[in-house]
């Protein structure tokens, strides 16, 4: 290391400089407005002397960090995951076991769970499609996709605006969404699919910020940044879940001679999303045993190889982006119906940021995974509301400890392998 | 005299200032095997790439079965049976043996994603019969016991095997080895000239071979190009170019 080369004291002493240089300005000064104006004031005697501890900290630790690090070693250890459990976590018959008494616990979890409860499951479940989705893209097919919400906006937009100037109602919108979705990608897949790695990854980052922009600025059609309001809530079978149901229709509680509970529409929402999420694995349990499942393995393994055996790469490649991406359009018009408001803001580049961190941490290419961390990621933020400044600290810590420890992510997945009987 | 099927006229490759195939001619007849041979570096490999599509020739045409195929992308040449290997092994190492050869057969499967979603009796079927004709051909080059494991824990002569058989998948006409004894053993190199003699007879392929074992050369083509410099020195029968002077110079030095 080069830190053996120089002294340990100069170091020491440099890093508890550069404490004070980086914590006095951010932490030590504070602005107030005044009128129109700024003011800078000292911040309070406990905040300095806590900077100066933090240098004075900083310094010691420089100084003995070789002896502090021996030290550590030498110290007991937890015990470790013995690999075979691990293997046997990462197996697909485990997980798929695992998944299914997930999918239990969350077809009980709305009869038992408080409103904000759904409410919030309800969240983690669109997310958990986004997660699922992308992971065909990204974890699956290998194909670094950073504007992933771009057709979760295609999804949601294709709602709104059927709904707003047509009248449609979900569930004749819904597959609409999906197709719309499917062919933003396929139409922008096209031309990016050439390109690999991160030039992909630039190239979608992009196709995701110019889909927003236009949703911003064509204001006649969209309604520009205020976006679209009132869009239709989903139905059941033309039954309403409103209090007093609009013109022609019937609510749920009259019907089943019910009386009117607010909750009861909360429960119905939170039942599509798991409907949807249902539909999404199965449709993923199936494609990853199917030969295009097989194929994107193979692409992620050794393009060469596949051209030489007449695979057509740009071909398997679209199937994967298309197929992502119509499930975003689902998610995309489901979340336009639960939140009643869209606005371009909803669809910034932070929501792709936060779904390709769900399928990194997850694992990619586990759908466990997936599932695992769009909870933790989704609840995150709902438990820290105290610290909200921190949040995305938080978020940021969580994702380097995640690649120091688990650069696997929580739960990988050993692809399902097809066995010849003999 | 049986047909061509591949023929090269003026195959021409340059990378920028660098001249690496230079008026290439060749003619492959059905159902034999022809060898290119020639010392390191003569540009056989970047032959194999321009007939195969993966680099697109500067100049000269490729035809096969008379029908003009120089500029296509490589999976459609493949998809015209034109088959390769490579130099180096290329095996999709983490999948399984069995599956390799699965991934051979995708264009001839039954690749409809609704039948595959509801496992109609049609997809069952297809999938079925693709692995019988995978189980046939492990059986063939006698990997049949490691059907199941990763293709990448394969030894080094298996895996060469195993990437003949996946070739054979695709139900191939033309077979082009890139060197493929190349860390081979002298049994496995006699098991391979066996396999090249059973594909030409019984399964009606030609095969081109780029080769530096001179015996196995010899023994088996039934032509044979040299290429020194990239540029075309000989061709001719083995005995032929075995006594042809100029190409004992290439191979020798000066005397």
């Amino acid at each position: 290391m080069s830190q053996t080369t120089h002294s340990p004291l100069k170091t020491a002493f440099f890093s508890a400089l550069l404490v004070l240089a980086v914590a006095y300005p951010v932490l030590g000064l504070k602005l107030t407005t005044v009128g129109i104006k700024l003011q800078v004031h000292g911040a309070s005697p406990t905040t300095l002397w806590a900077i100066a501890a933090c240098a004075v900290a900083m310094f010691f630790w420089q100084l003995f960090r070789d002896r502090l690090a021996r030290a550590w070693q030498s110290a007991p250890r937890l015990p470790k995951i013995p690999a075979r459990v691990s293997n046997t976590l990462t197996l697909p018959s485990t997980q798929r076991r695992v998944i299914m008494v997930l999918i239990v616990i969350a077809l009980a979890w709305p009869f038992f769970g408080s409103r904000g409860a759904v409410d919030i499951a309800t969240l983690v479940l669109i997310y958990v499609l986004l997660g699922l989705g992308l992971n065909i893209v990204v974890g699956l097919a290998g194909l670094l996709d950073l504007g992933y919400v771009g057709f979760y906006a295609v999804g949601a937009y294709s709602y709104a605006l059927l709904s707003h100037y047509y009248g449609l109602g979900f569930w004749t919108c819904l597959p609409i969404a999906g197709l719309m979705a499917a062919l933003f990608g396929f139409v922008l897949g096209f031309p990016v699919l050439r390109l690999r790695g991160d030039y992909l990854a630039i190239v979608t980052l992009g196709f995701g910020e110019i889909i927003r922009i236009l949703l911003r600025n064509m204001t006649e059609l969209t309604g520009g940044p205020n976006g679209i309001s009132n869009i239709d809530k989903p139905s059941l079978f033309g039954l309403s879940f409103d209090r007093v149901a609009p013109e022609g229709m019937q609510t749920f509680h009259e019907f089943f001679g019910l009386s009117y509970q607010s909750i009861n529409k909360v429960i119905f929402l939170y039942l599509i999303a798991l409907l949807l999420v249902l539909f999404a694995l199965f449709v993923i349990n199936r494609l990853i045993r199917m030969p295009i499942g097989r194929a994107w393995e193979a692409l992620r393994e050794d393009e060469i190889a596949c051209r030489a055996l007449g695979l057509n790469p740009t071909v398997i490649k679209l199937s994967a982006f298309t197929i992502g991406a119509s499930f975003a359009g689902f998610a995309g018009s489901f979340f336009a119906a639960r939140q009643g408001l869209i606005t371009p803001e909803s669809f910034t580049f932070i929501e792709s940021a936060i779904i390709l961190a769900i399928v990194v941490a997850g694992g990619m290419g586990s759908q466990l995974g997936v599932i695992l961390a769009a909870v933790v990621l989704t609840l995150l933020p709902e438990l820290t509301r105290e610290f909200a400044d921190y949040r995305m600290l938080i978020f940021g810590a969580l994702m380097v400890l995640m690649m120091i420890w688990r650069p696997q992510g929580l739960l990988p997945m050993q692809r399902p392998h097809l066995e010849l009987k003999q | 005299m049986s047909r061509p099927i591949l023929e090269a006229s003026g195959l021409t490759m340059r990378f920028g200032g660098l001249l690496a195939v230079n008026g290439v001619n060749l003619t492959v007849n059905t159902k034999q095997v022809v060898s290119m041979i020639g010392p390191n570096g003569a540009g056989k490999t970047t032959v194999f790439n321009c007939l195969t599509g993966f680099y697109q020739p500067t100049s000269g045409s490729i035809l096969l079965d008379g029908e003009p195929i120089h500029g296509l992308p490589g999976h459609k040449i493949a998809r015209k049976g034109v088959v390769r290997t490579f130099q180096n092994v290329r095996l999709f190492k983490d999948m399984t043996v069995v599956e390799n050869l699965l991934i051979a057969q995708h264009r001839h499967l039954n690749t409809n994603y609704l039948s595959g979603l509801f496992k109609t009796p049609a997809y069952r079927r297809s999938e079925r019969q693709a692995m019988e004709f995978a189980a046939h051909w492990l059986e063939r080059v006698n990997l049949l016991d490691f059907a199941n494991r990763p293709a990448g824990t394969l030894a080094y002569g298996q895996q060469r095997r195993l990437e003949i058989a996946r070739c054979m998948m695709t139900r191939p006409r033309l077979l082009m080895l890139d060197e493929p004894a190349a860390g081979l053993n002298p049994r496995e190199t006699e098991d391979l000239k066996a396999l090249i003699g059973v594909l030409r007879d019984e399964h009606d392929v030609t095969v081109l071979l780029i080769e530096h074992d001179m015996k196995l050369v010899m023994s088996i083509s039934d032509y044979i190009y040299v290429i020194n410099q990239g540029t075309p020195l000989a061709s001719g029968t083995p005995e032929q170019v075995r006594s042809n002077p100029d190409v004992i110079k290439a191979y020798l030095g000066e005397a």
